[in-house]
């Protein structure tokens, strides 16, 4: 068991976790927020995505002990106060249908956004797709996220 | 009205999932938690000799160790399949005995053999692997082909040569005349590859045992809840109805693949009254590939005879289908009625013959994925007609357009009676879409880019709603197909639908409050769904086979009907006006050219403080229905997908995909639309990506995502959904169903487009880049020796 302590959504969290558990299991069983999913176990479907340190990461890629006075922002801690744009975005253009995929989705969907809008980049259709390449979603066809995080882009 | 039928409303149920507050299973966590870990077969086939589990029992955290022998000694039943179907000797088929834990043979790598619960899910798995099994390895087959071969490995005892049934549909003799007289006769050997649905939520389940109350409760990722404890009930013997409550909660996709009543859950519930802790599994997504039921993989040999006018004199089709090791819920149903009676696709064709042997594998169970034996149909009859066309040398939409069914209700050859359509329109609506008439331009463009493009047809029919009971039951079904729902009007004026049908993605929470906002002229936010829970809806058969539309919402739309008789009745009572002349508009029930009304929440209030009611009337405003169809609703639909092969690679782009759908009356075009881009995708990754690959040994060689290719987004383009409605008459809202047609239609239609780019019509699914560059390559070999 190691302690490890760590910002979750602004608030500082604290545990005594076994050395193998992952940021995944962390914030799902030691902080209930289970809006982080789990959805392979080769780190291909991207449904744990969060921000750790402002960049996007599969949680379930992270040991929870290696992040020691980390900040990790989860899809329940988006919104500030109002939705932020890019929920807004997929409610609007119907980017989810069963919502498992989603918060992978709208963590890796605001990362790309913020990337590309700082190395003064064109996210065009095309590049949302490439970046897409680490979140699996069974059910949208992919066809409505593309056109939410567009949106949300442009909104931004 | 903003809100009713037809309108693109926002869905309601999207702010839970878009904050990260939706609560599937595996989120719910009770007080004293135990986590069970599967023991399962490393073998594809082997005898059980024993198995040792006290060095397990002694691991930090373990509760117990249950295994087969305990499970079936509790009087737990075996697991079954509730649709029989006949042999056409007049034989049963041969179902052979599943236990949720194996006792004395495994037949598939991942079998369950034991169950072990733990503190903690870390210890159950760490436990698992330490559990002793002594196994006796037998012989083991994984191809239908080979189970059906003398001297093949024997699977279950009561299925000699590993037959299930041989089962036929249509009139041999005249399908063998009509092939006679043909002027031209296509044939055809395709294989369906096999699939793994891949809901991104895993399964789960959390089963707690009340000793207090003898009573369980069990949430569970499930499409049908009420079938599940049915099936719990009646025939795993878990608890009787009354005592067994399960919920399917907040459900990440299913597919299929949740439809059934699995080894785990059946586990779950029981070892949770063994250890008197409640017991919570979650498949990882490799014990998913190891467990949940597999799609398609059938190999079939087939021929279609045309006259010299390019009519369909007959359809011939001999089909071997994989099953697995076990019956699965459904299986038998899917290569049989949810497959042959398609075969007429939306041709007017005279003579059809289906022949289906299912068979016995050492493979996972096999059984409904999205379309469920119509894209196995549908593969079949679309891949025929473009082949038929190139080898006849006609345009492969004049050949289509020349056997289409042109008037309604049609009856087919193969059970079938089409309820209503426009084939050519739909075709002249997604050629038109589709710029067909630019696409020799667009060819010579990619070809100057060192491209081959190409292009392809599906012009499909589905069937849909899953019902009626009364045929489904003639035709061996062992559930009747209706739905129910209850509409409850509140005192103020709210309103709850309960329904049967069960949304995992579907959007009902949506669809279904527009019907009655449609209806009564209340807001939709008004309106609340309530569903998936056996404790407050009374009952229902779930949603699968695209049936929450036709069948489901037609429920409501029955339980309306009451609710607005007695709507009628208080306010004509209350306005002192005849029923006739009531209405109901915007909130208001009026009487019809007078300033007379009530406000709908005030006839909500008069219902239940009772003060004054017509006499005899009973307090209250609460009605429920259930509604069973006189028929499936028959969508229909027409694509055409483009692609670009790379020639030095084979890689193979889709570059564009139209559809033109006819799903009768649209409740919300973003949502059916929404609805077509999953499935056209899911269709592309059948043509282009996935398959199940076993070894010989019946080892699973595709049991991640980083070897069953899942479609990303890069792999599909935008989509082109247009839509021409002809409603159906076979239910009150003329609605058809729209969940499963993209899976259905799209295979065919992409590898049509690829088979037209490489000119060669030898290809088979998944066209993976070596697939394509092969078949290129043998193409052009004629010519390499000129």
């Amino acid at each position: 068991m190691t302690k490890v302590t760590m910002k979750v959504n602004g608030r500082k969290v604290g545990a005594d976790v076994p050395d193998q558990t992952l940021l995944s299991e962390f914030l799902r069983e030691n902080l209930r927020l289970t809006g982080t999913h789990v959805g392979c176990d080769t780190s291909q479907c991207g449904a744990c995505a969060v921000h750790v340190n402002g960049k996007v990461v599969k949680a379930c890629t992270a040991l929870a002990v290696s992040l020691e006075g980390a900040e990790v922002t989860t899809i329940e801690g988006v919104a500030n106060g109002e939705l932020h744009p890019m929920q807004v975005a997929f409610n609007d253009n119907h980017g989810l249908q069963c919502g498992f995929c989603t918060p992978g989705m709208i963590m890796a969907g605001i990362d790309m956004v913020n990337r590309y809008r700082e190395e003064g980049r064109e996210l065009d259709a095309a590049a949302i797709r490439h970046e897409l390449e680490g979140n699996i979603c069974r059910c949208t066809g992919y066809h409505n996220i593309v056109k939410s995080i567009q949106d949300a882009a442009a909104k931004m | 009205m903003t809100s009713g039928i037809g309108q693109n409303v926002k869905r309601k149920e999207d702010k839970r999932f878009i904050t990260g507050k939706g609560r599937y299973t595996d989120d719910h966590r009770n007080d004293n938690q135990a986590y069970a870990a599967f023991v399962r077969s490393p073998h594809a086939h082997a005898k059980v000799l024993g198995i040792d589990a006290e060095e397990a029992r002694g691991m930090e955290g373990v509760i117990d160790v249950l295994d087969g022998h305990q499970l079936t000694g509790d009087g737990i039943g075996n697991l079954i399949c509730g649709w029989a179907i006949t042999s056409k000797d007049g034989s049963p088929m041969n179902m052979g005995a599943w236990s949720a834990l194996a006792t004395d043979t495994v037949r598939y790598v991942g079998d369950a053999v034991a169950v072990v619960i733990a503190e903690t899910n870390a210890q159950a798995r760490i436990a698992a692997e330490a559990v002793m099994v002594d196994y006796e390895e037998l012989p083991v087959v994984v191809h239908a082909i080979d189970a059906l071969k003398d001297g093949a490995p024997q699977i279950h005892d009561n299925a000699p040569g590993n037959l299930i049934y041989d089962w036929e549909l249509g009139d041999e003799a005249a399908t063998d005349a009509g092939l006679a007289e043909a002027a031209h006769v296509t044939t055809l050997d395709l294989t369906n590859n096999r699939l793994s649905p891949n809901p991104m939520e895993p399964r789960s389940a959390v089963a707690t045992y009340d000793h207090a109350e003898d009573h369980y409760t069990l949430y569970t990722t499930s499409q049908n809840p009420h079938v599940a404890r049915l099936v719990l009930s009646a025939f795993y013997n878990v608890a009787p109805e009354h005592k067994l409550r399960v919920i399917a909660p907040d459900v990440g996709g299913g597919f299929g693949a949740k439809i059934y009543i699995y080894p785990e859950e059946i586990t779950c519930l029981w070892a949770s009254m063994k250890t008197n802790r409640s017991v919570k599994w979650t498949s990882e997504r490799g014990e998913a590939f190891l467990t949940d039921m597999h799609g398609r993989d059938h190999v079939t040999h087939a021929k279609m005879g045309f006259d010299k006018d390019g009519r369909i004199t007959g359809f011939k089709i001999d089909t071997i289908a994989n099953l697995g090791a076990y019956m699965s819920l459904f299986s038998s149903s899917v290569p049989t009625y949810l497959y042959a009676p398609l075969m007429s696709g939306q041709y007017d064709i005279q003579n059809i013959h289906c022949n289906v042997r299912a068979v016995y594998t050492n493979t996972v169970p096999v059984d409904a994925y999205r379309g469920a034996g119509r894209p196995e149909a549908t593969y079949l009859v679309e891949r025929m007609m473009e082949t038929a066309a190139r080898e006849m040398g006609m345009d492969p939409a004049e050949l289509r357009r020349r056997n289409f069914v042109q008037e309604f209700p049609h009856q087919t050859p193969v059970l079938m009676q089409y309820d209503a359509g426009d084939f050519p329109k739909i075709l002249e609506l997604a050629q038109e879409a589709a710029d067909v008439a630019g696409f020799e331009e667009r060819r010579r463009e990619a070809e100057s880019r060192g491209k081959l493009r190409g292009i392809g047809y599906s012009t499909f029919i589905e069937a849909c709603g899953l019902a009626p009971s009364k045929a489904a039951g003639s035709l061996g079904a062992g559930v009747g197909l209706w739905e129910s729902a209850e509409v409850r009007v509140n005192p103020a004026g709210t309103i709850e639908i309960l329904t049967g049908s069960h949304s995992h993605g579907q959007g009902h929470e949506t669809t279904f409050a527009q019907i009655v906002a449609e209806r009564f002229g209340v807001p939709v936010d008004s309106v609340q769904i309530v569903h998936g829970d056996t404790d407050k809806v009374q009952f229902g058969m779930g949603t699968y086979g695209s049936r929450s539309g036709p069948v489901g919402m037609s429920a409501v739309v029955k339980a309306m009907d009451k609710v607005e008789e007695k709507v009628r009745q208080i306010a004509a009572h209350t306005l002192e006006a005849s029923e006739d002349d009531i209405e109901i508009s915007g909130g208001q029930v009026k009487v019809k050219g007078t300033d007379k009304a009530m406000a709908w929440h005030e006839v909500g209030l008069a219902a239940y403080v009772a003060h004054n009611l017509p006499d005899g009337m009973e307090p209250g405003l609460k009605e429920t229905a259930f509604f069973d169809p006189v028929n499936f609703s028959f969508p229909s639909g027409a694509f055409i997908c483009e692609v670009e092969v790379d020639p030095d690679t084979g890689q193979t782009q889709v570059v564009r995909f139209t559809s033109a759908d006819d799903f009768g009356v649209i409740v919300n075009p973003m949502i059916v639309e929404g609805q077509v881009h999953g499935g056209v995708t899911q269709g592309i990754g059948q043509a282009l990506l996935e398959q199940v690959v076993y070894d010989e040994q019946g080892q699973l060689l595709t049991g991640s995502y980083m070897d069953y290719t899942m479609p990303r987004a890069a792999d599909v383009p935008f989509f082109d959904v247009q839509h021409h409605e002809t409603p159906s008459p076979n239910n009150p809202l003329g609605v058809k169903g729209c969940g499963e047609a993209g899976a259905i239609g799209a295979p065919p239609a992409v590898i049509n487009a690829i088979t037209d780019a490489i000119g060669t019509n030898d290809l088979a699914m998944p066209a993976t880049p070596q697939a394509v560059w092969r078949a290129l390559r043998a193409a052009q070999k004629p010519m390499a020796a000129e």
